[in-house]
């Protein structure tokens, strides 16, 4: 009776969405859209890519023009990692006990793996406004080589003060590299350095400084929240 | 058409959400309402007749056709949000499943 329901609420909404979607003259058809016609195509022009200097133009989006917009995503991810690390509170921390122990496959391929995994999160976060990329899908895979020491290791703790110490240094540096706008420039967030070519390593002024930050800022919150899910409280 | 089936996907999710009982379904439910909204917002920025990636390498690149870079900021946006509330989501399931020893809210109702 209850399945039955569900089926036929969720199928009238789904019913709702697709007829209001398509009675729409805003709404085109897939593939048929007329960028020209979007407030997208400011982005795409030329003098707009000379200013912000971002070869990826969803990075320049992202950091350049939604720069505070990316401060409050930052944040709500922090606040997203307190509250698991509150959810599990408790000083006296131990590793959780699992039932499977890692073998010895995991605990020598980890140690292999490790460090690929960490220059290419390094590469992904150094070139995030020139390739698909940046700060969060970097900073995610620093996260997941801590994982994999966790997997490998079935006693092993990674440094928790200082993943906390570098997030919040690494977030306190945003906010000063925002407010250093305010100074030099006109408005928070706003560049102030040369922007440089487009396509160079060293270009685009402030979006490299601050997805590096950003990087180090997520991967050090998810690698905590990681810490978290694997430990217990110690049963005294 | 890609559309329609990240609509299908989102209210899949509803379905879930309606249906199950169990915590960690209903996370999944979760997960897959946002994968399919994400994908229809993507899929609103498509551009078809062969456009490409917003990425450039060099200014002269400007004159060829992209795809349309906003949607996929925002969907950047939406992803990160989404694994901030998944981690706090199963934080709550491991708190759950420690109080009561089961995920399923119907065996909760019982043993309270």
């Amino acid at each position: 009776m209850r399945k039955l329901f569900g089926l036929l609420i969720t199928i009238a909404l789904g019913v709702m969405i697709i007829l209001a979607l398509d009675k729409t003259s805003a709404f085109p058809k897939f593939g048929e859209v007329n960028l020209q016609e979007r407030i997208s195509n400011q982005y795409l022009t030329e003098e707009n890519v000379e200013m912000v200097g971002s070869a990826n133009i969803v990075t320049a989006i992202v950091v350049g023009y939604r720069g505070f917009d990316t401060l409050g995503e930052v944040t709500v991810l922090f606040i997203s990692a307190l509250g698991v690390a509150f959810i599990f509170g408790g000083t006296k921390q131990q590793r959780l006990d699992l039932k499977f122990k890692p073998n010895f496959m995991l605990r020598v391929g980890s140690n292999v793996l490790l460090g690929i995994i960490l220059v290419t999160s390094i590469y992904i976060i150094l070139h995030g406004h020139l390739t698909p990329g940046g700060g969060f899908p970097g900073g995610a895979i620093i996260a997941s080589a801590v994982l994999l020491l966790y997997l490998a290791d079935d006693k092993f703790r990674s440094n928790v003060k200082g993943f906390k110490l570098i997030e919040g240094i690494a977030g306190s540096i945003f906010v000063v590299v925002g407010l250093l706008g305010l100074v030099f420039a006109t408005a928070f967030l706003e560049n102030f350095l040369p922007v440089g070519t487009v396509g160079q390593l060293l270009s685009a002024g402030i979006i490299p400084i601050i997805y590096v930050l950003i990087g180090l800022k997520v991967g050090s919150e998810i690698a905590g929240v990681v810490d978290n899910f694997l430990t217990e409280e110690e049963s005294a | 058409m890609i559309q329609y089936a990240s609509i299908i996907l989102f209210v899949i999710g509803i379905y879930g959400l309606f249906v199950s009982k169990n915590v960690i379904k209903m996370i999944v439910s979760l997960n897959i309402m946002e994968i399919g909204l994400n994908i229809f917002i993507i899929s609103i920025g498509f551009v078809g007749g062969g456009a490409i990636a917003p990425i450039i390498s060099s200014t002269q690149d400007l004159g060829l056709i992209f795809v349309d870079p906003l949607p996929q900021a925002l969907v950047l946006t939406a992803i990160v949000i989404g694994v901030g509330t998944t981690a706090l989501a199963l934080a709550f399931a491991k708190t759950i499943y420690k109080t009561y020893n089961t995920f399923e809210l119907d065996e909760m109702e019982e043993s309270a």
